[in-house]
């Protein structure tokens, strides 16, 4: 059976329409959602809301032009759910402002300036930066000529917060660079670019670092000198954990540096040193850091520090008790009793107000989303396209995973933003970036151009999918 | 090809997605309910503080209301009357939670209640906080007024009941508490105040009325006599033997009448003048003679043995199993290990004013919406036939005899003929010996059953007809209007 025959490629839907018609629902749920907040919190529906509604639907449909301009066979689902989470960061963010602002009435406090339209500009920045990264890249595979200088940037942009004047400690960790009035992460965008030099850098290398020198317990192990790479990733990302304070981006970068290696060798035993590694690196910095210390003490027995190191993890726990399992209502509960409810505890404050099932659908989404990046992955058929977006995936998946099981007594808390959701302008459109560049993969992937069938890949393929 | 392992890893990553599901699940489903009742935990009430919560009403007027304040907790409970309403209204704290019907009629008060289903629609529409809904108590205030003002500086408990219907008219405790100092906005008073109700040995915030359990002494012999009468074998006019002493079966302990003399000429004594005088001689041999099988059945007739909720849950009187016959002959004059509340005792004078029906006793009345609409009436329910109505009328005349001509003198009240009984029982050594008094009237047709319970007085006289009779004679004349 050959996949040259024209029988057997057929036309291709592109599927538009229905990526259309999903945009306009996630649009209309976040008008519902903002209504219900007016109703419930006695706020009514400001006029300048619907000027909101209105930008967040011309964002929307402007993506969705450039996608069927640009990427027009991309898979249809990512830019809706992306598209919906943000808008449901949007809601919840403007529910916080609300709470916020009636508190500071009761207070008799000026009115707190609401982060809402902050993160509305955000977004927009964010469709300029997507729409931007689909038409200057045609083509994922061009950026492969640019991996070390993707690499040495993202270890730049991630000791840039140590740099003087312009680097930034606030609560503890130094994630912040502020220029002028503007300040950002530059962690955020560092995940992007050295996904982009793991990808790159690991489909030239793959081969000797899945050579197998030793055998050990069945595994083959690389040679010592091949652990170079795995170590200075170790270093890195110990690097960021002491002199950043940043717990969560090191966690990250490790971990997305461990799965890279093993996609791209097909060796386990890269899991197994790096699980050793993380290890090693987890217990040293438990012994000898205190902040890293303190984490592990409240995660283990939040209760005892209720009132202080703990206030925000028991607090969160009570929001998502008040939720229950059908939620307290948008609108109806406290979400602002948790400090920082609008950045790393907003899901805190969806599980609060929308309820286990609110949290079900999240993280549901969430799951939709990095389910189809992996599926972008496993169907594009060039090995940089693969891991690139299989490490764009995980980054993703890692991070929600990391915050949500945090903020949910899971595993320690590591400040992480939520993707999309929270408030905060360098997460947001580095995480739109990720969007463009798997909506990218993800046309390549499954445009029924047939000269870009390579026989034996094409052939692997359908034995797979038997 | 590299598909094979980012199939596994999403195999990971589907695996560390259920770890979430899973984690959520526990805690908005399974521990939800414990992490919203930690004390450190404020949502829940100030949930509740920020909408007006239904008032608990007696008659017309509140006992306890929600008034807008203007700050950070919208409203604030206020009591209008704390201390005389506490053992109904029981408290709504900041910090300690709830007791009483702010805590059975929570649901209501709060308008969460199915019974407000129209109106949750609309507010579910309209996203808006429910508004609570009213409950009407039974009580009767100037009955409650008068227990309380006759309890005044004695340590006890009066529950009055409507024998008719098993309506509680009055359920009064002293000492009491003033749950407006428990509602306050400021926690360090609230503690304060809290922690001083704790310690204070005399118990201010035991629900006195249906949970203290005490020996009930001799007012217990209303059920003696009632499963006597209900044997066949003895009529009022039966003669009993009644000397001053009498030596328990079995045992070389002997049993001392209060007076230590005979309770009639000869050692012999009527049923009829066995009651009046309080014979206890008679009593004891009277129990031996119908065993504690008998006199077990016809307490747990009148309430014995069973736990009531009213809503509030009442403590259980409880009449002992298993009983030898010194035992027995002890607790049939209410000694040894009987137990019983004042309401317990307020239902045997009830049930017996009742033509022998023991109702079940309530205190909720009915139930009004937001708009004031009665949404729930509760109905008057028999818990069980205690006695015949013939036995019923024999023994409440007995018990006319007894404030007529009897032990019970103090609870007379002109042109009303009172039923009554007076009881007087050791605890131990370490505490004074409580004083009963349990009555109805009138006699024929009683609106008004009631049962006093004085623990500690600081008096040197301890008796049933010196303490307990004039507080529930005032009751009984509060109700009648007298």
């Amino acid at each position: 059976m050959s996949l040259t025959d024209p029988q057997s490629v057929r036309r291709q839907p592109s599927r538009r329409g229905a990526e259309l018609l999903l945009l306009i629902c996630a649009w209309a749920l976040g008008v519902l959602g903002t209504l219900q907040i007016g109703w419930a919190t006695g706020e009514g529906t400001p006029g300048r809301l619907w000027v909101t509604v209105a930008v967040v639907g011309a964002l929307a449909l402007v993506m969705h032009l450039v996608v069927r301009w640009k990427a027009r066979y991309a898979d249809p689902i990512l830019l809706p759910v992306a598209t919906l989470l943000t808008i449901l960061g949007l809601v919840m963010i403007y529910r916080i402002d609300v709470a916020a602002a009636q508190r500071a009435e009761r207070n008799n406090a000026p009115p707190p300036t609401p982060d809402v339209y902050a993160q509305l500009t955000w977004f927009a920045i964010a469709v300029v930066l997507f729409v931007a990264a689909l038409i200057l890249v045609k083509d994922h595979r061009r950026l492969q000529r640019y991996t070390y200088s993707f690499g040495l940037l993202g270890l730049f942009l991630l000791v840039l917060p140590l740099a003087p004047i312009i680097g930034t400690t606030v609560n503890g960790a130094t994630l912040w660079v502020r220029i002028g009035g503007l300040s950002f992460q530059p962690a955020e965008v560092a995940k992007i670019l050295l996904t982009l030099f793991f990808a790159g850098y690991l489909v030239v290398k793959r081969d000797s670092l899945a050579l197998v020198r030793t055998k050990f317990l069945g595994l083959g192990f690389p040679q010592v000198r091949d652990l170079g790479p795995l170590v200075i990733a170790w270093a890195v990302s110990l690097g960021v954990l002491v002199f950043e304070r940043d717990l969560g981006t090191s966690l990250l970068f490790f971990g997305l540096f461990i799965t890279m290696l093993y996609i791209a060798t097909q060796r386990r035993s890269w899991l197994i040193l790096g699980s050793i590694f993380f290890a090693i690196g987890a217990y040293l910095a438990y012994q000898l850091f205190e902040h890293v210390h303190n984490r592990v003490t409240v995660w283990l027995d939040p209760w005892t520090y209720a009132d202080t190191t703990g206030y925000q993890i028991v607090q969160s726990l009570y929001g998502f008790a008040n939720g229950g399992i059908m939620g307290a209502g948008l609108g109806q509960g406290f979400p602002n009793f948790v400090p920082f409810a609008n950045t790393d505890f907003i899901v805190a404050a969806i599980g609060e107000e929308l309820g286990l099932t609110g949290m079900f659908a999240l993280l549901l989404l969430y799951a939709v989303l990095i389910e189809r990046g992996l599926r972008a992955a496993v169907s594009v058929r060039d090995s940089f396209g693969q891991l690139l977006a299989a490490g764009l995936s995980i980054t993703l998946a890692l991070q929600v995973f990391v915050i949500v099981g945090g903020v949910t007594r899971l595993i320690p808390l590591t400040g992480l933003t939520t993707p999309f959701l929270s408030y905060g302008g360098s997460s947001l459109v580095a995480n739109w970036v990720i969007i463009a560049l798997l909506i990218r993969i993800s046309d390549r992937a499954r445009r029924p151009d047939i000269q870009h069938f390579d026989a034996d890949d094409a052939l692997t393929q359908v034995v797979r999918r038997v | 090809m590299m598909s094979r392992q980012i199939r596994r890893i999403g195999v990971v990553l589907a695996l560390m997605l259920v770890a979430l599901l899973v984690n959520i699940t526990v805690i908005q489903v399974v521990l939800a309910r414990d992490y919203r009742e930690r004390p450190g935990n404020q949502r829940l009430l100030l949930a509740e503080y920020d909408r007006e919560r239904g008032p608990i009403l007696v008659g017309a007027n509140p006992a306890a209301r929600s008034v807008e304040t203007g700050n950070t907790l919208r409203y604030l409970r206020t009591y209008d009357d704390g201390p005389l309403y506490a053992p109904i209204t029981g408290f709504y704290s900041l910090i300690y939670g709830a007791t009483g019907l702010e805590r059975t009629e929570n649901r209501v008060l709060t308008g969460k209640s199915d019974l407000f289903f129209v109106d949750r629609i609309s507010q579910l529409f309209a996203g808006r906080q429910p508004v609570g809904g009213a409950v009407t108590t039974t009580i009767d205030a100037a009955a409650q007024a008068a227990a309380f003002k006759g309890l005044k500086g004695k340590v006890g408990a009066v529950v009055a009941i409507e024998p008719a219907t098993g309506r509680i008219l009055a359920s009064v405790q002293s000492p009491s508490f003033d749950p407006n100092l428990l509602t306050s906005q400021d926690p360090e008073a609230i503690r304060a105040y809290y922690e001083e109700l704790k310690s204070d040995p005399a118990k201010p915030l035991l629900n006195r009325p249906i949970v203290a359990l005490n020996p009930p002494g001799s007012t217990f012999k209303l059920v003696t006599a009632a499963a006597a009468l209900a044997s066949g074998l003895y009529t009022p006019d039966s003669i009993l033997p009644g000397p001053a002493s009498y030596q328990l079966p079995l045992s070389t302990s002997e049993l001392q009448n209060w007076n230590r003399k005979e309770c009639g000429p000869d050692g012999k004594v009527t049923l009829r003048q066995a009651l009046a005088i309080s014979c206890n001689t008679a009593f004891a041999w009277l129990g031996v003679q119908l065993g504690d099988e008998a006199l077990r059945k016809q307490a747990e007739l009148m309430g014995f043995d069973t736990s009531f909720q009213i809503p509030l849950k009442a403590a259980t009187s409880r009449f002992p199993a298993e009983l030898d016959e010194p035992q027995t002959a002890l607790s049939a004059i209410g000694q040894f290990d009987v137990r019983a509340t004042a309401l317990q005792m307020a239902m045997v004078g009830a049930a017996i004013g009742n033509n022998g029906a023991t109702m079940q006793p309530y205190l909720v009345q009915e139930v009004r919406g937001p708009d004031l609409a009665i949404l729930q009436t509760t109905e008057p329910t028999k818990f069980e036939d205690a006695m015949t109505p013939l036995n019923a009328a024999q023994l409440t005349e007995m018990m006319v005899n007894v404030v007529e001509n009897g032990t019970g003198s103090n609870a007379k009240i002109s042109g009303v003929r009172v039923a009554g009984k007076t009881g007087t029982a050791e605890t131990d050594n370490e505490r004074p010996a409580v004083a009963w008094f349990v009555a109805f009237a009138p006699a024929q047709s009683p609106k008004v059953a009631v049962a006093v319970v004085i623990e500690d007085s600081r008096a040197t006289e301890i008796s049933g007809n010196g303490l307990a009779a004039p507080i529930a004679r005032e009751v009984m004349k509060a109700v009648l209007r007298q």
